[in-house]
C-alpha cells in the first residue's frame, strides 16, 4: 500500500503459555483503508496476536504503534476508545439480549434530560440506529426485540461484525468471520469487509479459506511458529505459494 | 373454524402473489412461528398487540400467574365464605411482604447467575444491631426508631459489599461466600445477644410499621412499603442501564467485560442491593414481630430462591423478572393460608412448593435447551455456582 504509517503496528510481539512460545519476536502491520489477511496453521499464533492486539491479553515483551505512537493496550476498553473492535471466533454476543442492546452494550445511549441522568436509556434511538447499521450491512435481522441467543449462526455472525464495524473507528479483526457460514452469508461478510475497507479502516481479516483470503485482500502475512515468515500482496499470489508459506515447505517467500 | 381462516389466509396471499411476502404489513407464517416478535417489526399497531400477547403467554412469569389463579379459584370453591375474602387475604399479602423485600435483592442477583443463601442471616443480624443500637437509646419516639432504621439499613449493605467484594474480587464461589456469611452472620448475632432475643422495640414502628395500617385503610403499612421498593426496584431492573448490566453480567460475563462493562463493580453493587434488601426486611421484621427472632430465619433464604425460581428467574443467569418473584411468592403463601383454611395439615405446603420447584426448573433447563442453538452458554450447567 502507501507509504505511510501504518494506523496499527506490531514490533517483535512475545508471548508465552507455560513452555508454550505463541508468539515468539512477531512483527504485523496495517494500515487504514486496507483489508490485511492474518494466515497461519493452527497455533501458528493468530490469535494470540488478535487478543494482544485488541486489549485482551498482556504481551511478554515487544511494541505497539497506533498511528506511529506506541500505546499500552491494557484492556480492552483501551483499544476501543482507540477505535480498535474485534470479532472474537465464539461472538462474545450476549445470548438474552436483543441485537440492539448487544450493538450498543457498554455505549448505551441515556434518555434525554434528567431521566438520562437517572440511568434511563433511550432504546428507541438505539433501535433505530442498529436498524440503519444492519441494513447497511445487508445483515438480516428478523427481529430486533428477541434475544440473539435464539437466532441462526449466521445471524449472530451478522450482528457481531456490525458491531464491531460500527464502532472501529481504525482497525476491525474479523477472527475466522466466515467460519460457520453458508454461500450466501460468507458472500455478504465478504462484501462487508471491502465495504469497511471503502470508509477508510484498516480490516484484519484471519481465516483457513485461502480462496477468500485472496479474493478480498491487500496484503496477506504468514504467520508460523509465532513469527511472521511472508508477507505477499494478495493480487500476486496464489493458494499454493500461501499454503507454502504457511507449512514452511516454501521459505524463501517473504516478498513484502 | 381453523381451517377456514388458514384456507382463507392462503387464499388471499396467493392472490398477492410475490407483493404479499415483500410487503412489510405482510406477516410471513413461518417466520412468525419462529420468532414470536418479528410480527412486532414488520407490521403496525395491531400486529404489536398479537405479538405482545403471543410473546407474554410464553413467559414462564405469566404461566405461573395462571398457576395461582387456578390454585385461588380452587381455595375460593372449597371455601367460598372464609377464604377469598379482604381480610383474610390482608394477611397473606401482609405475611409476604418482608418475603418480597428480600425476593427483590435475590432476583438481581440470581439474574446475574449469582446466589444470595445469607440474606436469612443478614436479615437476623440487622435486626439484632438496630434492636442494640435502639435498646441503647431508649425511648419510643422516631428519633430513636429512625436511627434503629439506618443502623439496620446500613449493617445489612456493609454485609452485602462483604460477599460482592469476595465474590468479583477474590474469585470465591458466591455459593461458598454466601455460604459463609450465612453461618457468620447468624453467628455473629448470636455471640452479640447471648443467644437471647430482644424483645424491645420502640412503639410507634411496631405500631404504625410493623401491624399499622395506612391511616384511613386496611392495608397493611408494611405491604406499601414493599409494593414502592418493588415498583422502585422493578423499574431499574427493566429500564435502566443498572438493569441491563444485570442481565449482560448474566447472560455472558465475558462479553460484558470485553464491551468495558465493569463488571465486578456491578457484581459488588448487585449484592450490596441484596444486603440492603436484608437490611430493610431486618428492621421491618423487628417491627412486624417486636422480637429480633434470631432462630426464625432459617429456612428464609431457601424460601425466597425458591420464590425468585419459581417466579421464571433463571438460575443459570440473564433471564428474570421482579413481576415473576411476587407471583412466585405468592404462591407458597396462598397453598400454606388455603391448606390452613381447609384443614389441610399445612405441612403439605412444603411438599407442594418442593414439587412446583423442581418443576419449574426442569421447564427453565427444558426452554433453555430448546431456545439456545448449542451455544457455549447454552450447555452450561449449574456447576458455575460452584465456581468463579
Amino acid at each position: 500500500m502507501s507509504s505511510t504509517t501504518p494506523i496499527l503496528e506490531a514490533r517483535g510481539l512475545t508471548r508465552s503459555f507455560g513452555a508454550v512460545r505463541a508468539l515468539d519476536g512477531a512483527d504485523f502491520d496495517v494500515h487504514a483503508g486496507e483489508v490485511v489477511a492474518l494466515i497461519g496453521d493452527n497455533g501458528a499464533g493468530k490469535s494470540t496476536m488478535v487478543k494482544a492486539l485488541s486489549g485482551n491479553l498482556a504481551l511478554d515483551s515487544g511494541t505497539i504503534l497506533f498511528n506511529g505512537a506506541e500505546v499500552d493496550l491494557s484492556s480492552p476498553s483501551v483499544a476501543s476508545h482507540m477505535g480498535i473492535e474485534t470479532v472474537f471466533q465464539d461472538l462474545a454476543l450476549a445470548p438474552h439480549l436483543t441485537p440492539p442492546q448487544n450493538m450498543y452494550l457498554g455505549r448505551e445511549i441515556p434518555a434525554p434530560g434528567f431521566l438520562g441522568k437517572l440511568g434511563f436509556l433511550d432504546n428507541k434511538t438505539m433501535r433505530a440506529r442498529s436498524k440503519v447499521a444492519f441494513d447497511e450491512l445487508g445483515a438480516t435481522v428478523r427481529s430486533y426485540s428477541s434475544p440473539v441467543g435464539s437466532m441462526s449462526g449466521g445471524q449472530r455472525q451478522a450482528i457481531a461484525i456490525a458491531r464491531a464495524v460500527v464502532w472501529a473507528k481504525g482497525v476491525v479483526f474479523l477472527d475466522e468471520p466466515t467460519a460457520a457460514l453458508g454461500v450466501v452469508q460468507t458472500k455478504a461478510v465478504l462484501e462487508t469487509i471491502r465495504k469497511v475497507r471503502d470508509k477508510g479502516v484498516g480490516v484484519v481479516f484471519i481465516s483457513h479459506s485461502m480462496p477468500h483470503v485472496i479474493e478480498v485482500s491487500d496484503r496477506v502475512q504468514v504467520l508460523r511458529l509465532g513469527r511472521r515468515v511472508a508477507t505477499f500482496q494478495a493480487k500476486d499470489t496464489s493458494v499454493e505459494e500461501l499454503v507454502g508459506a504457511m507449512t514452511g515447505a516454501l521459505d524463501a517467500g517473504a516478498k513484502s | 373454524m381453523s381451517n377456514d381462516s388458514i384456507s382463507a389466509k392462503n387464499a388471499t396471499a396467493d392472490a398477492a402473489g410475490v407483493a404479499a411476502d415483500a410487503s412489510p404489513t405482510g406477516e410471513p407464517r413461518s417466520e412468525a412461528a419462529v420468532s414470536p416478535d418479528a410480527s412486532l417489526l414488520t407490521s403496525g399497531s395491531e400486529g404489536g398487540i398479537g405479538g405482545f400477547f403471543r410473546r407474554i403467554v410464553k413467559v414462564q412469569s405469566f404461566q405461573i400467574l395462571l398457576v395461582l389463579l387456578a390454585i385461588f379459584v380452587v381455595f375460593s370453591a372449597l371455601a367460598p365464605d372464609t377464604f377469598p375474602t379482604w381480610s383474610n387475604m390482608r394477611l397473606v399479602i401482609q405475611n409476604v411482604s418482608i418475603l418480597a423485600v428480600l425476593g427483590i435483592g435475590m432476583t438481581y442477583v440470581i439474574i446475574t447467575s449469582g446466589i444470595d443463601l445469607s440474606i436469612g442471616s443478614v436479615l437476623v443480624f440487622s435486626g439484632v444491631i438496630a434492636a442494640k443500637v435502639m435498646q441503647g437509646m431508649g425511648g419510643d419516639g422516631w428519633g430513636t426508631a429512625i436511627v434503629g432504621i439506618l443502623v439496620s439499613i446500613v449493617c445489612g449493605v456493609l454485609w452485602g459489599i462483604f460477599n460482592g467484594l469476595l465474590i468479583a474480587k477474590a474469585k470465591v464461589p458466591p455459593l461458598i461466600v454466601t455460604l459463609g456469611t450465612l453461618s457468620g452472620a447468624l453467628g455473629l448475632a448470636q455471640v452479640i445477644t447471648g443467644g437471647v432475643d430482644i424483645r424491645e422495640v420502640p412503639a410507634v414502628l411496631a405500631s404504625n410499621i410493623g401491624y399499622g395500617n395506612i391511616p384511613g385503610t386496611t392495608i397493611p403499612t408494611i405491604s406499601v412499603i414493599a409494593l414502592v421498593l418493588l415498583l422502585i426496584l422493578g423499574v431499574v431492573l427493566h429500564k435502566t442501564k443498572f438493569g441491563l448490566y444485570t442481565y449482560a453480567v448474566g447472560s455472558n460475563e465475558e462479553s460484558a467485560r470485553r464491551v468495558g462493562v465493569k463488571v465486578d463493580r456491578h457484581l459488588i453493587f448487585v449484592y450490596a442491593l441484596s444486603g440492603l434488601m436484608a437490611g430493610m426486611a431486618g428492621i421491618l421484621s423487628l417491627a412486624q414481630y417486636s422480637t429480633t427472632a434470631i432462630a426464625g430465619q432459617s429456612t428464609t433464604s431457601l424460601a425466597v430462591i425458591a420464590a425468585v425460581v419459581i417466579g421464571g428467574t433463571s438460575l443459570f443467569g440473564g433471564v428474570g423478572t421482579i413481576f415473576g418473584t411476587i407471583v412466585g411468592l405468592f404462591i407458597p403463601a396462598i397453598l400454606q393460608n388455603g391448606f390452613v383454611i381447609t384443614g389441610v395439615q399445612p405441612f403439605w405446603q412444603q411438599v407442594a412448593i418442593g414439587a412446583v420447584l423442581i418443576v419449574a426448573v426442569y421447564i427453565d433447563q427444558r426452554r433453555r435447551a430448546a431456545a439456545s442453538r448449542a451455544t457455549k452458554t447454552g450447555k452450561r450447567s449449574l456447576a458455575h455456582l460452584f465456581r468463579r
